[in-house]
């Protein structure tokens, strides 16, 4: 290991946990960043594409629901993507942290290309809901407390990117796109307990709540295995943002070298 | 496999999640892309790095 002073200045810690430091240490290189992101990136889509095929089959495949129907076939992919924007948002707040409180040089890189890939996955929570609505409740859209709060969080992606395209100087946009994603960090709970704390249209938990999913394992599972597929595709796009993100902020610094020597 | 009455709610369902995800995978690779040229045409105009590596060599 590379002798960089962490480890007397940590002497209580363990092992594991300096290497833990260390690799983030190393991460925060960008440099470094890209050199991993390009051995890992072509690995990780190769098993996002295997996952969602076999989620897909799985979907395709899976019983008619008692009452849905073959209607149930759109929740394989509604409550992936619903879980996603929630989970989008929690990884943003967490890259707030990293920038207004570790000052990590690639929270705030993590932070922008983020939110359109949350917006995204928001976008088709509602509109495959809304899909699934219109044939199941009778109505594509009704303004109860868990639709409402997941349109607010869709609202909140598209604020947090018009405020990063409104301030040239990264640095600066970060830190008051980390402040709104922290205080908006505030709707995700509101959206988990929506159907807890409000009469909604919206049914309850049925997957991830106390005493176990009352889903039967015939939809559990090309659930979960969806759910699995999506959030590596997610991973899979925020990591090649995040080099595209690195890359055009490779570019601005070159432009400003030139400008400055040719001024 | 059939879909029942509600077949086209269905389909579009699958169609707009399919028609949104590729588009995201369209737009990280042309990024990708417009971003590495525009290095390339950088570095061939003469901007060189403060470390002096290569800006479009990522691996």
């Amino acid at each position: 290991m590379r002798e960089t002073g962490l480890e007397s200045a940590l002497p209580a810690l363990a092992p594991a946990t300096i290497s833990g430091a260390m690799t983030l240490i190393d991460l925060a290189n960008p440099s470094r960043f890209l050199s991993l992101a390009g051995r890992i990136l072509p690995w990780l889509a190769a098993l996002t594409v295997l996952v969602l095929a076999v989620g897909l089959y799985q979907s395709a495949t899976a019983p008619d629901d008692y009452q849905q129907g073959a209607t149930v076939k759109i929740m394989f992919i509604h409550v992936p993507n619903a879980w996603l924007s929630m989970f989008v948002w929690g990884v943003m707040s967490v890259a707030a942290l990293g920038t207004l409180v570790w000052r990590h040089p690639l929270a705030d890189v993590a932070a922008k290309t983020a939110a359109p890939i949350g917006a995204a996955f928001t976008f088709l929570a509602l509109l495959t809901g809304s899909l699934w609505g219109r044939p199941m409740w009778g109505t594509y859209w009704e303004w109860d407390a868990r639709l409402t709060s997941v349109l607010i969080l869709f609202l909140m992606y598209l604020g947090l990117m018009a405020l990063w395209r409104a301030v040239e100087d990264p640095s600066r946009a970060a830190r008051a796109a980390a402040v709104l994603t922290l205080v908006g960090a505030i709707n995700i709970p509101i959206i988990k307990f929506s159907v807890d704390w409000w009469n909604t249209l919206h049914q309850p938990a049925s997957v991830i709540r106390m005493g176990g999913s009352t889903l039967d394992r015939a939809f559990l599972i090309p659930l979960l295995v969806m759910a699995i597929g999506f959030t590596l595709l997610f991973l899979t796009l925020h990591i090649a943002a995040m080099r595209n993100e690195i890359l055009r902020r490779r570019v601005r610094t070159l432009q400003m070298l030139q400008a400055s020597k040719s001024a | 496999m059939t879909l029942g009455p509600y077949a086209s709610f269905i389909i579009m369902s699958y169609v707009a999640v399919a028609t949104v995800v590729a588009a995201l995978i369209i737009w990280v690779i042309a990024d990708y892309r417009s971003q590495k040229a525009r290095l390339r045409d950088l570095e061939a105009a003469g901007a060189v790095r403060r470390s002096g590596r290569s800006a479009v060599d990522v691996k």
